[in-house]
Protein backbone atom coordinates (compact mmCIF):
# COMPACT_ATOMS: atom_id res chain seq x y z
CA UNK A 1 0.00 0.00 0.00
CA UNK A 2 1.15 3.23 -0.48
CA UNK A 3 2.05 5.68 2.16
CA UNK A 4 0.28 8.97 1.83
CA UNK A 5 2.62 12.24 1.29
CA UNK A 6 1.41 15.94 2.88
CA UNK A 7 2.30 19.26 1.82
CA UNK A 8 2.47 21.62 5.12
CA UNK A 9 3.94 24.61 3.90
CA UNK A 10 8.31 23.74 2.88
CA UNK A 11 7.86 20.43 4.81
CA UNK A 12 6.27 17.08 3.32
CA UNK A 13 5.11 14.68 5.71
CA UNK A 14 4.93 10.89 5.30
CA UNK A 15 2.87 9.01 7.67
CA UNK A 16 3.02 4.75 7.51
CA UNK A 17 -0.17 4.15 8.52
CA UNK A 18 0.14 0.25 8.33
CA UNK A 19 3.04 -2.74 7.87
CA UNK A 20 5.09 -1.90 4.33
CA UNK A 21 6.51 -4.43 2.27
CA UNK A 22 10.09 -3.50 0.93
CA UNK A 23 8.39 -2.72 -1.89
CA UNK A 24 6.63 -0.30 -0.49
CA UNK A 25 9.15 1.22 1.17
CA UNK A 26 11.05 1.63 -2.10
CA UNK A 27 7.87 3.26 -3.23
CA UNK A 28 7.96 5.42 -0.44
CA UNK A 29 11.48 6.46 -0.77
CA UNK A 30 11.72 7.05 -4.44
CA UNK A 31 8.11 9.20 -3.91
CA UNK A 32 9.67 11.04 -1.34
CA UNK A 33 13.35 12.14 -3.12
CA UNK A 34 10.98 13.14 -6.11
CA UNK A 35 8.47 15.46 -3.98
CA UNK A 36 11.27 16.97 -2.27
CA UNK A 37 12.22 18.42 -6.06
CA UNK A 38 8.85 19.35 -7.30
CA UNK A 39 7.80 21.22 -3.94
CA UNK A 40 11.47 22.52 -2.95
CA UNK A 41 10.73 20.75 0.33
CA UNK A 42 13.07 21.96 3.24
CA UNK A 43 12.28 19.33 5.64
CA UNK A 44 10.80 15.80 5.29
CA UNK A 45 8.80 14.01 8.38
CA UNK A 46 8.47 10.34 8.24
CA UNK A 47 6.10 9.59 11.12
CA UNK A 48 6.65 5.99 11.72
CA UNK A 49 4.07 5.64 14.79
CA UNK A 50 2.02 2.70 13.29
CA UNK A 51 5.17 0.59 12.50
CA UNK A 52 5.40 -2.32 14.52
CA UNK A 53 8.66 -3.81 13.02
CA UNK A 54 11.65 -2.17 11.77
CA UNK A 55 14.14 -4.33 10.18
CA UNK A 56 17.23 -4.23 8.53
CA UNK A 57 16.09 -3.40 5.55
CA UNK A 58 13.34 -0.99 6.78
CA UNK A 59 16.49 0.58 8.54
CA UNK A 60 18.43 0.87 5.36
CA UNK A 61 15.63 2.05 3.52
CA UNK A 62 14.41 5.12 5.77
CA UNK A 63 18.58 5.87 6.24
CA UNK A 64 18.11 6.13 2.49
CA UNK A 65 15.68 8.31 2.86
CA UNK A 66 17.32 10.21 5.04
CA UNK A 67 20.53 10.58 3.07
CA UNK A 68 18.83 10.99 -0.28
CA UNK A 69 16.89 14.22 0.64
CA UNK A 70 19.47 15.79 2.14
CA UNK A 71 21.37 15.93 -1.03
CA UNK A 72 18.24 17.21 -2.30
CA UNK A 73 18.31 19.90 0.08
CA UNK A 74 16.05 18.67 2.81
CA UNK A 75 16.24 17.55 6.06
CA UNK A 76 14.44 14.10 7.26
CA UNK A 77 13.50 13.58 10.58
CA UNK A 78 11.95 10.35 11.95
CA UNK A 79 9.33 10.59 14.44
CA UNK A 80 7.18 8.07 16.48
CA UNK A 81 9.49 5.24 16.73
CA UNK A 82 7.57 2.41 19.59
CA UNK A 83 9.83 1.80 22.74
CA UNK A 84 9.78 -1.92 21.73
CA UNK A 85 10.97 -1.09 18.10
CA UNK A 86 13.52 0.84 19.09
CA UNK A 87 14.92 -1.91 21.32
CA UNK A 88 14.76 -4.46 18.43
CA UNK A 89 16.87 -1.80 15.98
CA UNK A 90 19.63 -1.30 19.12
CA UNK A 91 19.33 -5.11 19.49
CA UNK A 92 19.79 -5.95 16.11
CA UNK A 93 22.91 -3.90 15.85
CA UNK A 94 21.72 -1.53 13.34
CA UNK A 95 22.06 2.33 13.58
CA UNK A 96 20.54 5.00 12.07
CA UNK A 97 23.57 7.08 11.89
CA UNK A 98 23.12 10.98 10.27
CA UNK A 99 18.87 10.55 10.82
CA UNK A 100 17.81 12.98 12.90
CA UNK A 101 14.70 11.65 15.06
CA UNK A 102 11.78 13.44 17.34
CA UNK A 103 9.54 11.96 19.88
CA UNK A 104 6.60 12.81 17.63
CA UNK A 105 5.01 14.95 14.69
CA UNK A 106 4.96 18.17 17.12
CA UNK A 107 8.67 17.94 18.46
CA UNK A 108 9.26 16.92 14.59
CA UNK A 109 7.89 19.93 13.02
CA UNK A 110 9.71 21.95 15.77
CA UNK A 111 13.25 20.49 15.16
CA UNK A 112 12.48 21.43 11.40
CA UNK A 113 11.84 24.87 12.34
CA UNK A 114 14.85 25.34 14.30
CA UNK A 115 16.69 24.18 12.01
CA UNK A 116 15.45 26.62 9.01
CA UNK A 117 16.20 29.37 11.95
CA UNK A 118 19.42 28.59 12.16
CA UNK A 119 20.00 28.83 8.32
CA UNK A 120 18.29 31.90 8.11
CA UNK A 121 19.28 33.92 11.27
CA UNK A 122 22.76 31.65 11.73
CA UNK A 123 25.31 33.88 10.03
CA UNK A 124 28.38 34.96 11.51
CA UNK A 125 27.71 37.22 14.78
CA UNK A 126 24.28 36.91 13.95
CA UNK B 1 4.05 -19.83 -9.85
CA UNK B 2 0.23 -18.84 -8.58
CA UNK B 3 0.05 -22.28 -7.40
CA UNK B 4 -0.25 -23.55 -3.89
CA UNK B 5 1.75 -25.88 -2.34
CA UNK B 6 0.45 -28.59 0.25
CA UNK B 7 2.67 -26.85 2.39
CA UNK B 8 0.48 -23.45 2.22
CA UNK B 9 -2.83 -25.18 3.13
CA UNK B 10 -2.25 -25.60 6.54
CA UNK B 11 -1.22 -22.69 7.79
CA UNK B 12 -4.95 -21.59 8.26
CA UNK B 13 -4.18 -24.14 11.11
CA UNK B 14 -3.51 -21.81 14.17
CA UNK B 15 -1.61 -23.66 17.05
CA UNK B 16 -3.38 -21.59 19.43
CA UNK B 17 -7.09 -21.17 20.03
CA UNK B 18 -7.64 -17.59 20.66
CA UNK B 19 -10.42 -17.82 22.04
CA UNK B 20 -10.01 -20.56 24.72
CA UNK B 21 -6.35 -19.09 25.09
CA UNK B 22 -5.36 -23.27 25.39
CA UNK B 23 -1.74 -24.09 24.06
CA UNK B 24 -1.47 -26.73 21.72
CA UNK B 25 2.32 -27.59 21.59
CA UNK B 26 1.86 -30.13 18.83
CA UNK B 27 0.17 -28.18 16.21
CA UNK B 28 2.53 -26.28 13.63
CA UNK B 29 1.63 -23.55 11.39
CA UNK B 30 3.43 -22.94 8.03
CA UNK B 31 3.75 -19.84 5.63
CA UNK B 32 5.37 -20.54 2.40
CA UNK B 33 7.47 -18.01 0.82
CA UNK B 34 8.21 -16.64 -2.28
CA UNK B 35 8.04 -13.16 -2.74
CA UNK B 36 9.09 -9.77 0.09
CA UNK B 37 5.11 -9.54 0.79
CA UNK B 38 5.14 -12.98 2.91
CA UNK B 39 7.81 -11.84 4.88
CA UNK B 40 5.11 -8.88 6.44
CA UNK B 41 2.27 -11.81 6.59
CA UNK B 42 5.27 -14.43 8.06
CA UNK B 43 6.34 -11.98 11.05
CA UNK B 44 2.33 -10.77 11.52
CA UNK B 45 1.65 -14.30 12.44
CA UNK B 46 4.58 -14.78 15.01
CA UNK B 47 3.54 -12.29 16.64
CA UNK B 48 -0.14 -13.22 16.49
CA UNK B 49 1.22 -16.58 18.09
CA UNK B 50 3.62 -14.65 20.24
CA UNK B 51 0.71 -12.56 21.48
CA UNK B 52 -1.24 -15.42 22.27
CA UNK B 53 1.43 -17.37 24.15
CA UNK B 54 1.45 -14.53 26.76
CA UNK B 55 4.49 -12.80 25.45
CA UNK B 56 4.41 -8.96 25.95
CA UNK B 57 4.69 -6.60 23.67
CA UNK B 58 8.81 -6.11 23.77
CA UNK B 59 9.21 -9.98 23.13
CA UNK B 60 6.06 -10.06 20.51
CA UNK B 61 8.34 -7.23 18.57
CA UNK B 62 11.27 -9.12 18.88
CA UNK B 63 10.16 -12.17 17.75
CA UNK B 64 8.05 -10.52 14.58
CA UNK B 65 11.99 -8.35 13.77
CA UNK B 66 13.50 -11.88 14.12
CA UNK B 67 11.30 -13.77 11.80
CA UNK B 68 11.14 -10.37 9.23
CA UNK B 69 15.03 -10.86 9.31
CA UNK B 70 14.89 -15.08 8.69
CA UNK B 71 12.06 -14.87 6.47
CA UNK B 72 14.05 -12.12 3.93
CA UNK B 73 17.20 -14.45 4.05
CA UNK B 74 14.94 -16.94 1.97
CA UNK B 75 13.70 -14.20 -0.29
CA UNK B 76 17.25 -12.80 -0.92
CA UNK B 77 19.14 -16.03 -1.11
CA UNK B 78 16.56 -19.02 -1.92
CA UNK B 79 13.74 -17.07 -3.58
CA UNK B 80 11.48 -19.63 -1.88
CA UNK B 81 11.20 -21.76 1.60
CA UNK B 82 9.16 -22.33 4.50
CA UNK B 83 8.93 -20.61 7.98
CA UNK B 84 7.06 -22.81 10.23
CA UNK B 85 6.10 -21.76 13.94
CA UNK B 86 5.44 -23.41 16.62
CA UNK B 87 4.71 -23.12 20.18
CA UNK B 88 6.74 -25.04 22.57
CA UNK B 89 6.80 -26.01 26.53
CA UNK B 90 10.19 -26.17 27.82
CA UNK B 91 11.33 -27.06 31.45
CA UNK B 92 9.53 -26.27 34.58
CA UNK B 93 6.08 -25.80 31.90
CA UNK B 94 7.43 -22.37 30.55
CA UNK B 95 6.09 -21.57 27.18
CA UNK B 96 8.14 -20.47 24.21
CA UNK B 97 7.77 -19.95 20.56
CA UNK B 98 10.00 -22.07 17.89
CA UNK B 99 10.52 -19.96 14.59
CA UNK B 100 11.81 -22.58 11.95
CA UNK B 101 13.19 -20.99 8.87
CA UNK B 102 13.87 -23.73 6.34
CA UNK B 103 14.88 -23.09 2.59
CA UNK B 104 16.57 -25.45 -0.25
CA UNK B 105 18.37 -22.01 -1.96
CA UNK B 106 22.23 -22.11 -2.48
CA UNK B 107 23.49 -22.85 1.26
CA UNK B 108 26.05 -20.97 3.11
CA UNK B 109 29.14 -22.24 2.27
CA UNK B 110 31.08 -20.63 5.76
CA UNK B 111 28.69 -20.56 8.43
CA UNK B 112 31.26 -19.30 10.64
CA UNK B 113 31.56 -16.33 8.82
CA UNK B 114 27.53 -15.79 8.16
CA UNK B 115 27.85 -15.35 12.09
CA UNK B 116 29.89 -12.55 12.24
CA UNK B 117 28.69 -9.23 12.51
CA UNK B 118 29.45 -7.40 9.06
CA UNK B 119 29.41 -10.47 6.83
CA UNK B 120 26.96 -10.47 3.52
CA UNK B 121 27.51 -11.99 0.13
CA UNK B 122 23.98 -10.16 -0.62
CA UNK B 123 24.88 -6.28 -0.68
CA UNK B 124 23.01 -6.14 2.55
CA UNK B 125 24.07 -5.10 6.32
CA UNK B 126 25.08 -7.70 6.76
CA UNK B 127 23.87 -8.07 10.28
CA UNK B 128 21.06 -10.34 9.46
CA UNK B 129 22.02 -13.99 11.55
CA UNK B 130 24.25 -12.83 14.71
CA UNK B 131 21.03 -10.00 14.56
CA UNK B 132 18.60 -12.61 14.65
CA UNK B 133 20.89 -14.61 17.88
CA UNK B 134 20.73 -11.58 19.45
CA UNK B 135 16.99 -11.16 19.25
CA UNK B 136 16.26 -14.73 20.50
CA UNK B 137 17.15 -16.86 23.48
CA UNK B 138 18.26 -19.89 21.28
CA UNK B 139 19.74 -20.14 17.80
CA UNK B 140 20.94 -23.22 15.21
CA UNK B 141 22.04 -23.34 12.08
CA UNK B 142 22.48 -26.33 9.36
CA UNK B 143 23.56 -25.43 6.25
CA UNK B 144 24.48 -27.48 3.49
CA UNK B 145 26.23 -26.00 0.16
CA UNK B 146 23.65 -26.80 -3.08
CA UNK B 147 21.41 -27.84 -0.30
CA UNK B 148 19.76 -25.30 1.89
CA UNK B 149 19.77 -23.92 5.39
CA UNK B 150 17.62 -24.33 7.65
CA UNK B 151 17.74 -21.67 10.53
CA UNK B 152 15.60 -22.79 13.71
CA UNK B 153 14.90 -20.22 16.85
CA UNK B 154 13.62 -20.19 20.41
CA UNK B 155 12.29 -17.64 22.54
CA UNK B 156 10.89 -18.14 25.73
CA UNK B 157 8.62 -16.48 27.82
CA UNK B 158 10.12 -15.36 31.29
Amino acid sequence: MAVPILKQGQYLIASIQDALTDADLQQLRDALVAQVGRHRSRGVIVDITALDVMDSFAVRTVRDIAHMTRLRGAETVIVGMQPEVALSVVQLGLTLEGVHAALDLEEGLAFLDEKANAVRGGRPGG
Amino acid sequence: MGERQPAAESAGGFAVSRRSGRVSPDEAQEIAVRADADIVVARQRGRELAASLGFGPTDQTLIATAISELTRNIVLYAQRGRIVLKAIVGQGGKRGIMVVARDDGPGIPNVEQALQSGFSTSGGLGLGLPGVRRLTDEFHIASEVGHGTTVTVKKWNR
